[in-house]
């Protein structure tokens, strides 16, 4: 009988220690998941940027052509349109055949940018400010013409993973939140081999450093730039379908503000780096959920730049970014 | 046979090439001479169809290759279908990438895996110093090891026709004689070479015959015996 008093303040105190662990737990597992839509996003910035020293700003509208893209190849697989295919495809097939064709055809969308806006600007010489405004007015094209195209209204994205929650011990998750952390990881170590190991993303790696000397390899520049706009399409397209199966509402400045997110994202992780693109966004991503944790949501982003300038202050060029040497 | 005919270039409105003529013959060894300004590196960046703002426009005149012409051709063309390469002045090295990067990235457009193989020991006995160091980021490299890559890399890109821009600058003595020592066993092994050196002793020692050009003309010309003894070069070049 003496031992219980105490014994049930232990509880207590346990009980609320458990809570504030899943709580964190918990707050973890989101911050994964939103860093990873901002560190796909970020990836595309920064493969540009490494190697035309570009900012495209278009990029964050990619990943609202991605969602869209996503969005009509999902229902047209499922069978929602006047054209079918003659097959029942299980749900799985159909998420993951949504996923690569998306990929595949916001490449090109990508691909069609570099070739009709900024290659133009490349052989007659522009400056980079020339460039970068293209850049700027090429997203604007892309929020207005999907505007004019499909309408302001919304949309939602279909269901094509039935949803599942588990409960890890009190920490609750939902299949698409660890699909789209695993989806990032891997695009991570994808990534990296791909740049480390092929000649291409040598090449990519080559230009960044002296784009004068790529060509006397025997290499054509304009391919590896090719490649590097399919890479950063295809990867916001990834994140793109991810982000609208996890809040499946789509609408024409979707891209926006996320674009920007992520762009500044890359430029804290060290713009020009792969691993920075992913720092970045995470860093990102955790800054704004624990922001929110503590703070009125109003505030979130107020706060979470405040950090990320004091950030910049001390290390103007992120976490991974050298200042560039001025050649002589 | 490289023959360029009555060649005109310009960076702007700036002329920098006023219709020079020349040829460089399988095998040979040729040197570029000149003050600086004279437009040497230009007529390098020109043969190499280097897009601007390295390259300069071509306005006027041709320039054949083993009959083919090249100057619809794109530079990367140039070293891969033709086999011309360039060693450009300041070596130009990626920095950011190991030697055996750099050594690799030039095979870029290379199918041929035996021969490739076969380049890299040449460059590994012409260069032992680069085997010693193929793992260390190239911009650990000093100066004259970085020429060395420049050129051993030119050498992997597959090419045995090979420009060279200002190969001795900033060189010691010594490694500038060594530089030229392996430059001249290359040629007798099959690469033809035109060099431009603004150390016209030097280039007058090793190569077969010379060119000087003054202000985007072309001056004189003639076997480098010769022309080291000629009082009007000694006078300009050989001091």
């Amino acid at each position: 009988m003496s031992g219980r008093g105490p014994s049930r303040w232990r509880d207590r105190e346990r009980q609320e220690s458990r809570v504030f662990v899943d709580t964190l737990l918990q707050n973890i597992l989101n911050a994964l998941q939103w860093g990873s839509f901002y560190a796909l996003i970020a990836l595309g910035y920064t493969l540009v940027y490494g190697v035309l020293l570009l900012i495209n700003f278009a990029h964050g509208d990619i990943f609202m052509v991605g969602a869209y893209i996503g969005f009509f190849v999902a229902n047209f697989l499922l069978g929602a349109y006047a054209f079918k295919i003659p097959a029942n495809l299980s749900p799985p097939l159909v998420f993951a055949l949504t996923i690569l064709l998306t990929m595949a055809l916001t490449a090109l969308v990508g691909v069609t940018l570099e070739r009709v806006a900024y290659r133009p600007l490349r052989r007659r010489g522009a400056p980079r400010l020339y460039v970068v405004i293209t850049a700027l007015m090429c997203g604007l094209l892309l929020e207005n013409g999907n505007l004019a195209l499909l309408g302001a209204s919304r949309r939602s994205f279909p269901t094509l993973i039935p949803p599942a929650v588990y409960d890890l011990g009190g920490v609750l998750v939902t299949n698409v939140k660890i699909l789209v952390i695993i989806a990032t990881v891997l695009v991570f170590f994808f990534l990296e081999a791909v740049v480390r190991k092929t000649k291409l993303g040598m090449a990519m790696r080559a230009i960044s450093y002296d784009r004068m000397a790529v060509p006397l390899m025997g290499i054509p520049v304009d391919r590896v730039i090719v490649f590097t706009f399919i890479l950063g399409s295809s990867m916001a397209a990834l994140g793109g379908v991810l982000f609208a199966s996890a809040y499946p509402v789509l609408e024409p400045y979707m891209g926006a503000l996320i674009g920007w997110k992520a762009f500044i994202a890359a430029v804290i992780g060290g713009i020009g780096e792969i691993r920075g693109a992913f720092v970045g966004g995470f860093l990102l991503g955790f800054v704004e959920i624990f922001v929110a944790a503590f703070f009125p949501s109003t505030l979130r982003d107020l706060i979470a730049f405040s950090i990320l300038l004091v950030f910049l202050s001390f290390r103007p060029t992120g976490f991974f970014g050298v200042a560039r040497a001025t050649k002589i | 046979m490289l023959e360029v005919i009555d060649l005109h270039v310009r960076y702007g409105n700036i002329e920098a090439l006023h219709g020079i003529s020349f040829t460089v013959r399988e095998g040979e060894m040729v040197a570029l001479l000149g003050a600086n300004g004279a437009g040497k590196t230009t007529t390098l960046h020109t043969l190499m169809r280097l897009p601007p703002p390295e390259g300069p426009v071509v306005t006027k005149g041709t320039i054949r290759f083993r009959g083919a012409d090249l100057i619809g051709a794109p530079a990367h063309e140039v070293v891969a279908a033709h086999g011309i390469g360039l060693v450009p002045e300041g070596r130009h090295i990626f920095g950011n990438l190991t030697v055996m990067e750099n050594l690799h990235i030039a095979t870029f457009a290379r199918k041929d895996r035996a021969a490739i193989k076969q380049d890299l020991d040449r460059v590994f006995a012409l260069f032992p110093r680069l085997a010693d160091r193929k793992n260390q980021r190239a911009d650990t490299l000093s100066g004259g090891e970085q020429q060395m890559l420049a050129m051993g890399r030119a050498f992997m890109s597959g090419v045995r026709w090979i420009l060279l821009d200002e190969p001795s600058m900033g060189l010691s003595p010594l490694l500038m004689q060594e530089l030229f020592r392996v430059l001249k066993e290359l040629n007798e092994t099959g690469t033809t070479i035109l060099v431009v050196e603004q150390n016209a002793h030097l280039a007058l020692r090793y190569a077969h015959r010379a060119y000087v050009l003054e202000t985007g003309r072309i001056v004189m010309e003639g076997p480098a015996h010769e022309l080291a003894q000629n009082p009007e070069i000694k006078r300009a070049y050989l001091g």
